[in-house]
């Protein structure tokens, strides 16, 4: 934020007007009947009615809210919702590091690993995440043994473990997302950058990494935080492979309590929780990567609500617009 | 005889189809204020390009103090340069681009920080010592800890002339760069210019403006459909063109 800019001459014709304006006399307020917005009231009503009818129902449905409250910090709960969280990230981190190769691969001039990246995100976007899953789950019947010449072997059972099976299977998926997002992000920065960069006696790694990446992330951070949060959501999808997650566990309790709905409840509870935490962590992420691209920062909310409090003090009186 | 800065023998560049420039043979002598006048897509941002092999030559021979850009003479074979090769000649070209392109993440003073410390290694405290004299050179000292959105363009394209100096070259290339900014912002970046000339900073500047080809240039070369047609001492062509093609371009500019 500068205070000078030297872009309006001092003295031009449209600086005189606005003084002289300010030396009359201020107009009278405009003092007129508002449009009454009927619509709006009925449309309220409806849909506070419809929200106290669905809270009527949920307070005479046959649930007992006791088990929600009882099983919410249950040690097998706490433990899957932590096996959620490690699946997410570790299936995340995986899908990045791969993503951003495939995007290098896909925007190189070699036609070779550009044609193969291609292929690998036409097969995994083309195919559903829950059906991939499935595919690692059952690759012991079609290879029994997982054999890597002079490195490694063993019986595949024992490779795939749930574990495996649940972070190859979101990880590669995600890989596939995350190659198109950088791909998107690295072409968003202008070729004058590179241009530039290079006219300095940056080689092109360097002008990569210095200079198109850390552009290119102001594009990718955004739409990589939903994914993560897509991610958290989808791993209860790992269930399929018999992954001890949170909903897996949840699960369990709730067949042998004949409690399915709470235990569905207490689930949802702690998906929506993690997922508003990451929500406020992107935020903030993003706010980082926005430097440089706008000539002030938006405000954070609570920067917002301290505004608004001193607005609210002093705010001028008698204004028409809002 | 010294070394001409640059040398261009029978330089020929094509795009696909389109015949950008048609054998361009020129002389810049070190020290020299060369300026390349022309109307648009007359080719002459397209040669300032080839001699940092930002565009790659397709025929005849371009060098820069001695040395042929972007290939490597053994016997009659020419061998491309490696991607490190070519930055290695770049380190001593400084170039100023139209647009700026000054680095939107980085502060002023960081974007002219950014070559020394990347590409020579430099410590951080040097680089930051030469890159607050340079923006005091330019006159903006105090804008130092400033992104580039928050500076006009005329700040910005300083700041550019900075960032290009801190790599210490031996020749500095321009490319139009007034042509983006607004007219009451023109003054102070040709100041800067002015000054580089005045220490004998060896320069080719593509530009519009007749006033400083005219006070600050040595020779000038006016260019039009890939060839030069016209060159000599800025005061001669600019008040007695011999050619038409000159002639009806500078009364359309002057």
């Amino acid at each position: 934020m500068t205070d000078k800019f030297d872009k309006t001459p001092a003295g031009s014709p449209a600086g005189q007007v606005s003084v002289s304006k300010g030396a009359t006399p201020a107009p009278e307020n405009i003092k007129a009947i508002p449009v009454r917005h009927v619509g709006r009231w009925i449309s309220g009503v409806v849909v506070i009615g419809l929200l106290i009818a669905l809270g009527y129902a949920f307070s005479q449905g046959n649930i007992q809210w006791h088990a929600v409250g009882d099983k919410l910090f249950d040690s097998t709960v706490v433990a899957g919702a932590g096996r959620t969280l490690l699946i997410s990230v570790l299936a995340m981190v995986l899908g990045v590091i791969l993503g951003v190769v495939l995007a290098v691969m896909r925007l190189s001039k070699n036609p070779v690993t550009s044609w193969v990246a291609w292929l690998y995100i036409w097969f995994f976007r083309g195919t559903p995440v829950y059906v991939q899953l499935l595919l690692w789950f059952n690759l012991a019947l079609i290879f029994p043994v997982l054999n890597i010449p002079f490195i490694y072997k063993d019986e595949m059972t024992d490779v795939m473990t749930p574990f495996m099976c649940a972070l190859l299977g979101l990880a590669l998926n995600e890989a596939a997302y995350m190659a198109e997002i950088c791909r998107a992000g690295i072409q968003s920065v202008d070729e004058g950058q590179t241009e530039a960069s290079h006219a300095l006696g940056m080689t092109q790694g360097k002008t990569m990494r210095r200079v198109v990446l850390p552009q290119a992330l102001r594009v990718i951070i955004p739409p990589t935080g939903n994914e993560f949060i897509n991610m958290l959501k989808t791993s209860s999808l790992v269930y399929a492979v018999t992954y001890n997650e949170l909903l897996r566990s949840t699960s369990q309790i709730g067949s042998t309590s004949y409690a399915v709905m709470e235990m569905l409840f207490v689930a949802s509870i702690w998906y929506i929780v993690m997922t508003s935490v990451f929500s406020v962590g992107q935020y903030y992420l993003e706010r980082r990567y926005a430097r440089g691209s706008l000539r002030s920062l938006p405000l954070t909310p609570l920067q917002r609500v301290k505004v608004n409090l001193a607005a609210f003090s002093n705010r001028p009186s008698g204004g028409v617009s809002a | 005889m010294t070394i001409p800065m640059v040398k261009a023998e029978g330089v020929h560049k094509s795009f696909g189809a389109a015949h950008i420039l048609k054998g361009i043979d020129l002389e810049v002598a070190p020290r020299e204020v060369f300026c390349l006048i022309g109307p648009s897509g007359s080719g002459k941002s397209t040669f300032l390009r080839c001699i940092n092999h930002l565009e790659k030559v397709n025929a005849g021979r371009l060098s820069v103090d001695g040395q042929l850009v972007g290939y490597r003479q053994k016997g009659d074979k020419l061998y491309e340069l490696r991607d490190s090769e070519v930055a290695l000649q770049r380190r001593d070209i400084g170039m100023v681009f139209q647009r700026f392109n000054l680095f939107p993440h980085m502060t002023a003073i960081e974007n002219v920080m950014e070559a020394p410390v990347q590409v020579k290694g430099e410590s951080k405290a040097v680089a930051r010592a030469r890159a607050e004299r340079l923006l005091d050179r330019v006159g903006l000292s105090d804008k130092a800890g400033n992104y580039p959105t928050q500076l006009s363009g005329g700040q910005q394209q300083r700041v550019a002339i900075a960032r290009a100096l801190a790599m210490e070259p031996k020749l500095m290339l321009f490319d139009e760069p007034t042509s983006a900014l607004d007219p009451e912002l023109v003054g102070d970046v040709l100041d800067v210019m002015r000054g580089l000339a005045e220490d004998g900073m060896t320069m080719i500047v593509v530009t519009h403006e007749m006033g400083f080809a005219r006070e600050v240039g040595d020779a000038l070369v006016f260019m039009d459909d890939g060839v030069v047609v016209e060159s000599g001492h800025p005061r001669d062509v600019l008040t007695n063109p011999q050619h038409d093609r000159t002639k009806s371009f500078l009364s359309k500019v002057l």
